[in-house]
């Protein structure tokens, strides 16, 4: 154990805290006062059993009298000290630190927790500022506030008002009330909803996916009558995706398993610019609703490199078996552009040798170190 | 009184508007999309544009832009309405050459003194 030139000061600190006479410590550990007190002013190193028996007479742990703050505490109040909010004492903050570890501690363990904060803040907002579903949303919304502000408007303060746009603007008021209330509702499902068991699909591909999930994502025997609730888009997105399952070919035939009934294999398509277009999540693999996924994951590496991969991943619960490749298409003919995209296919594993440490996505991962970490985690403390 | 073209997509919103500017004196022109704006403008030739930022078919941003490159309407009034009222929805009417914003909800009597101030009589 290091014992450092404040171990003294932590000591009488301590003993005066206690409410204990030098003398009286002294006695009990069994030196004498005058050792004691150069102990205390730090003029004489403390030896190891000296140390462990003012740490039982004090009621605390030898550790925390001989090295006081640790080095992490210190180097968190070093952060804390360069965030700007005050201009602390830079030269004095290792006597705080020994001085007072409590509250050192405590300080350290603000300025973390404050971090975490701004880090959950940040993530919040770029939702708020990327989801462009949320986006509409929040249009819609204020869309028909503003319409019905107008109106409202209009009908208070319009005394010669006629029968005729009176009853033309009450009924765009009872419109827009009802579409408010259905925005609001839709706003409320989006915000609160987990991904897995949102009841209001935000997106097109979400409600495509949970028309899929519905049906255990075996198409056999699906019809357009089922889209009926969806949006155009949804519906239109649907269409699209059952044709290209029923037509089976490509990336689809590869991995036609995992869309058999009562497969529990996920699988992940992306496109040439990773985004995920198709998920079929796999128990214990989690996918992300919004932004972009784990870069480790050998779906990127399939569609980077243009070869299949086969690895063995690890969840931070439980083991994959992936398989992946990447295809591509040119539409127009060769002369035209390249449509490139990749699929994953997820299947639980029980091997327990090597596996590739992976995540969901770096906001809600809270592997450290990773060396493919794009952002911090908002799970990190 | 002059000539207010209104390019709004939201109906109920547009026709508050209108009567609101029609009982103050403007004859109000409602065009309800993005695509052909520009050619509305042109058609119109309106005293003051009120232009809403998301529009079917094109933004009002991009809109905006045209108008601006375009020596007709280089100096034409545009009031800017948008639902999302944040900073760089700000800085990027401003910079496509806005001359006035307002985020919705507003209210009737700030959108008349706007087009008052816009369109001095």
């Amino acid at each position: 154990m290091a014992i450092t030139a404040l171990t003294g000061t932590r000591v009488r600190e301590r003993r005066l805290a206690m409410g204990l006479r030098q003398s009286d410590l002294a006695r009990a550990v069994g030196i004498s006062g005058s050792y004691l007190n150069l102990i205390e002013h730090n003029r004489r190193r403390v030896a190891t059993d000296v140390l462990a028996r003012l740490a039982e007479v004090l009621d605390t742990d030898a550790r925390v009298l001989g090295e006081g703050a640790g080095g992490r505490v210190l180097d968190d109040l070093r952060a804390a000290a360069a965030s700007g909010m005050a201009t602390p004492e830079i030269d004095r903050l290792e006597d705080f630190a020994g001085r007072f570890p409590g509250w050192a501690g405590l300080v350290a363990a603000q300025h973390i927790r404050l971090g975490a904060l701004d880090r959950a803040v940040t993530a919040l907002n770029d939702r708020m500022t990327h989801d462009p579903h949320l986006s509409h949303s929040l249009h819609e919304v204020l869309s028909a506030v503003a319409s019905v502000r107008a109106t409202a408007a209009i009908l208070a303060e319009t005394d010669d008002l006629t029968p005729e746009w009176q009853g033309r603007f009450m009924a765009n008021l009872h419109g827009d009330s009802e579409r408010l209330a259905d925005g609001a509702k839709a706003l409320a499902a989006h915000l609160d909803g987990p991904a897995a068991a949102d009841p209001v699909a935000a997106s097109p591909q979400e409600e495509m996916e949970a028309w899929l999930a519905g049906r255990g994502w075996h198409v056999e025997g699906a019809t357009g009558a089922e889209l009926a609730g969806m949006s155009e888009a949804g519906r239109d997105l649907s269409l699209r995706w059952l044709g290209r399952l029923r037509a089976g070919e490509g990336l689809i035939a590869a991995f036609r398993d995992a869309l058999r009934p009562g497969s529990t294999a996920g699988l992940v398509i992306c496109d040439a610019s990773g985004t995920l277009t198709f998920r079929k999540p796999a128990e214990g693999f989690d996918l992300p609703r919004f932004g972009a996924a784990c870069p480790l994951w050998p779906l990127y590496a399939a569609l980077a490199h243009g070869r299949p991969v086969e690895a063995q991943v690890a969840m931070p619960e439980r083991r994959f078996r992936i398989r992946a490749f990447a295809e591509s298409r040119w539409p127009e003919g060769l002369s035209g552009p390249e449509v490139r995209e990749a699929a994953m296919l997820i299947e639980p594993s029980t091997d327990d040798g090597p596996a590739l440490a992976v995540g969901t996505t770096c906001r809600i991962c809270p592997r450290d170190p990773c060396i493919a970490r794009r952002e911090p985690s908002i799970l990190r403390e | 009184m002059g000539h207010v073209l209104l390019i709004e997509d939201e109906p109920n919103i547009a026709e508050a508007i209108r009567f609101i500017l029609s009982r103050d004196g403007w004859h109000v022109t409602i065009y309800p999309e993005g695509a052909g704006a520009l050619e509305a403008v042109r058609c119109v030739a309106p005293d003051i544009v009120i232009l809403d930022a998301m529009l079917p078919g094109q933004s009002g941003f991009d809109i905006l832009t045209r108008m601006r490159a375009d020596p007709d309407m280089a100096d034409l009034p545009v009031l800017m309405l948008t639902a999302r009222g944040q900073h760089r929805d700000r800085e990027a009417a401003e910079k496509a050459g806005v001359s006035r914003f307002m985020t919705k909800p507003f209210s009737n009597a700030e959108i008349l003194e706007q087009v008052r101030l816009l369109v001095p009589q």
